[in-house]
């Protein structure tokens, strides 16, 4: 059970039993979809800008344990942040988790995000905790286009 | 009838005998893809070894030898589904090919705008997505049996869902999300007193019962090798041969031709004209191997033994706390459908698996069947021969290790 412990950390059980910011933002600045065509996750995600900073974030959407827990603490941690900020936070938290199993990532700038490192013994599941970042991504982008996992 | 043994038989399966994350492989995946015995690896690589060469060219030994053999697993193939004549087995890659190909010179030749087609909202998307595309580009229009919202599909009211626009009807003969038998003999009937021709994806069904194309009465037949214990990479579409012989060739090539001058080409009978290009000679070889194989377990004891293993898993399964089975449990054949209230299907495979137990989490390629259950998705455990009481117990061990770690 141990690498399923590590997977399945208490924080993640948690957020994704009770996930953050589980909400629509009627009045959103920026909004992207991303879908997961291989096991029908979705999920929609709204930014709500002040200027340059993340004012408000919540998304909506049906998932695993994984991308749920994933979208939650995400909306969590990137409020009050700048966008260039933000992209930095995405690059650092798709380099940890797509990362071979055994190499030592700089897991310090994710802070509590770095719980989602566990991932990196589940190939089949990278996807599901990087869902909700490539979602970001398209937001941050204004993509028209939903994120693709594939 | 022999009753079957699963605890010898699956001792003709190498790789059950594996383990994944240091535990004894459960292999509750068949529906995707059954594991192969020993016959069928040792057929192949022993045709390799010692036989192999093109077929229906060479007038050497060796590419006399390979006809014959491939040409006698056609006759091999028609026997087990009671096909009346060799000729109407046709090679494809699988069922996917097999039902595309009836799309493409079957529908092509002859449906037209404002023609309709009859499947069923329970399709396998390789049952759906090639009459979509075929309708978009003649104009034509699907129409469907519905599912009701326990996951059976509604006969009552077929009548209407016939038109004189009808050209044909394309029906799963088991699901392989829920794992139902449908009720085909019914649909059959229905569209053969309108004389309308009826597709049947067999893909579920053929690896689990006997199956007599003649007394169905369809037209077309459609299952893969590699569900049936046999090589990925070859499929089968049963044909009528009257139709057979009317439908145009699909791909152009060797081997479908007749003659051949720099303007035109008269093309080969069936089922050859629908065979173009060197076909996958070596899993024609295994997917003869597999068939001799089941033939002598026999169907019948196939079929017996599937539906004891599935009434323990339904007993066993019945009884886990949030646990939800999909369709009726007196329908279904080979396959379990299931949601648990405390884990979504993913995050369930990801922990069996690391208990061995191998299961399907997902849509099942069968979104539709998906949306109209009002789910994003479910885990899915398929059983075959080769599986036994332990496999189920080890299963719902499983389970219990998501209720562990998921309940609060």
């Amino acid at each position: 059970m141990s690498e399923l412990r590590d997977l399945y950390q208490e924080v993640i059980l948690d957020h994704g039993r009770r996930p953050r910011n589980f909400r629509a933002i009627e009045d959103a600045d920026l909004k992207a979809e991303g879908h997961n065509p291989l096991c029908g996750d979705k999920l929609t995600l709204y930014i709500k800008l002040d200027g340059d900073r993340v004012a408000d974030l919540s998304f909506e959407g049906s998932g695993c344990a994984i991308s749920t827990a994933s979208a939650s603490m995400l909306t969590g941690i990137l409020v009050g942040k700048t966008e260039t900020e933000a992209r930095e936070i995405l690059a650092a938290f798709v380099e940890m988790a797509t990362a071979p199993v055994d190499s030592k990532s700089d897991e310090g700038r994710l802070g509590k995000l770095a719980v989602f490192a566990g991932v990196r013994e589940f190939p089949m599941r990278v996807k599901c905790a990087t869902l909700s970042w490539h979602t970001l991504e398209s937001a941050l982008d204004r993509s028209k286009e939903a994120a693709r996992t594939e | 009838m022999e009753t079957l043994d699963p605890k010898r038989l699956r001792a003709d399966f190498p790789v059950l005998g594996r383990s994944v994350h240091g535990k004894p492989l459960v292999f509750l995946d068949s529906a995707a893809s059954a594991q192969k015995p020993a016959a069928v690896i040792s057929a192949m690589s022993e045709f390799y070894e010692s036989e192999y060469s093109n077929i229906h060219r060479g007038v050497h030994e060796l590419s006399a030898r390979a006809t014959q053999a491939f040409e006698n697993v056609r006759k091999k193939v028609g026997r087990f589904i009671g096909a009346g004549d060799s000729a109407e087995i046709v090679f494809t890659r699988g069922t996917t090919e097999s039902i595309n190909l009836v799309a493409q010179s079957f529908g092509r030749a002859e449906i037209s705008a404002g023609d309709e087609i009859l499947l069923t909202a329970m399709e396998h998307h390789s049952n759906l997505v090639p009459w979509q595309m075929l309708a978009k580009e003649k104009g034509a229009r699907l129409r469907f049996i519905p599912m009701d919202e326990s996951g059976s599909l509604k006969i009552s009211g077929l009548e209407p869902l016939f038109s004189d626009r009808t050209r044909l009807v394309t029906v799963g003969h088991v699901s392989n999300a829920l794992g139902n038998l449908q009720p085909v003999e019914a649909i059959i009937a229905e569209a053969k007193r309108r004389g309308v021709p009826v597709l049947v994806d067999g893909a579920q069904a053929v690896p689990h019962m006997p199956v007599d194309v003649r007394k169905l009465n369809c037209d077309f037949y459609a299952f893969s090798g590699h569900k049936l214990y046999g090589p990925s990479g070859i499929g089968v579409l049963y044909g009528r041969r009257e139709l057979l012989e009317k439908m145009p060739p699909w791909q152009g090539g060797g081997d479908m031709i007749r003659s051949v001058t720099l303007e035109e080409t008269s093309y080969n009978d069936p089922p050859w004209k629908f065979e173009a290009g060197t076909p996958a000679i070596a899993e024609v070889i295994g997917l003869g191997a597999a068939l001799d194989y089941l033939d002598k377990i026999g169907m019948e004891a196939v079929h017996a033994y599937g539906r004891e293993i599935m009434d323990y898993a339904q007993e066993r399964l019945s009884a886990q706390p949030g646990l939800r089975t999909l369709a009726e449990a007196s329908e279904r054949i080979g396959a379990v459908s299931f949601l648990m209230d405390e884990a979504h299907p993913h995050d369930i495979a990801t922990i069996l698996d690391r208990e061995g137990v191998a299961v399907r989490a997902g849509h099942h390629c069968a979104q539709p069947v998906m949306d109209g259950l009002g789910i994003s998705g479910s885990t899915r455990a398929s059983f075959s021969f080769y599986n036994t009481r332990e496999d189920v117990d080890a299963l719902i061990a499983g389970l219990d290790k998501v209720r562990e770690l998921f309940g609060e």
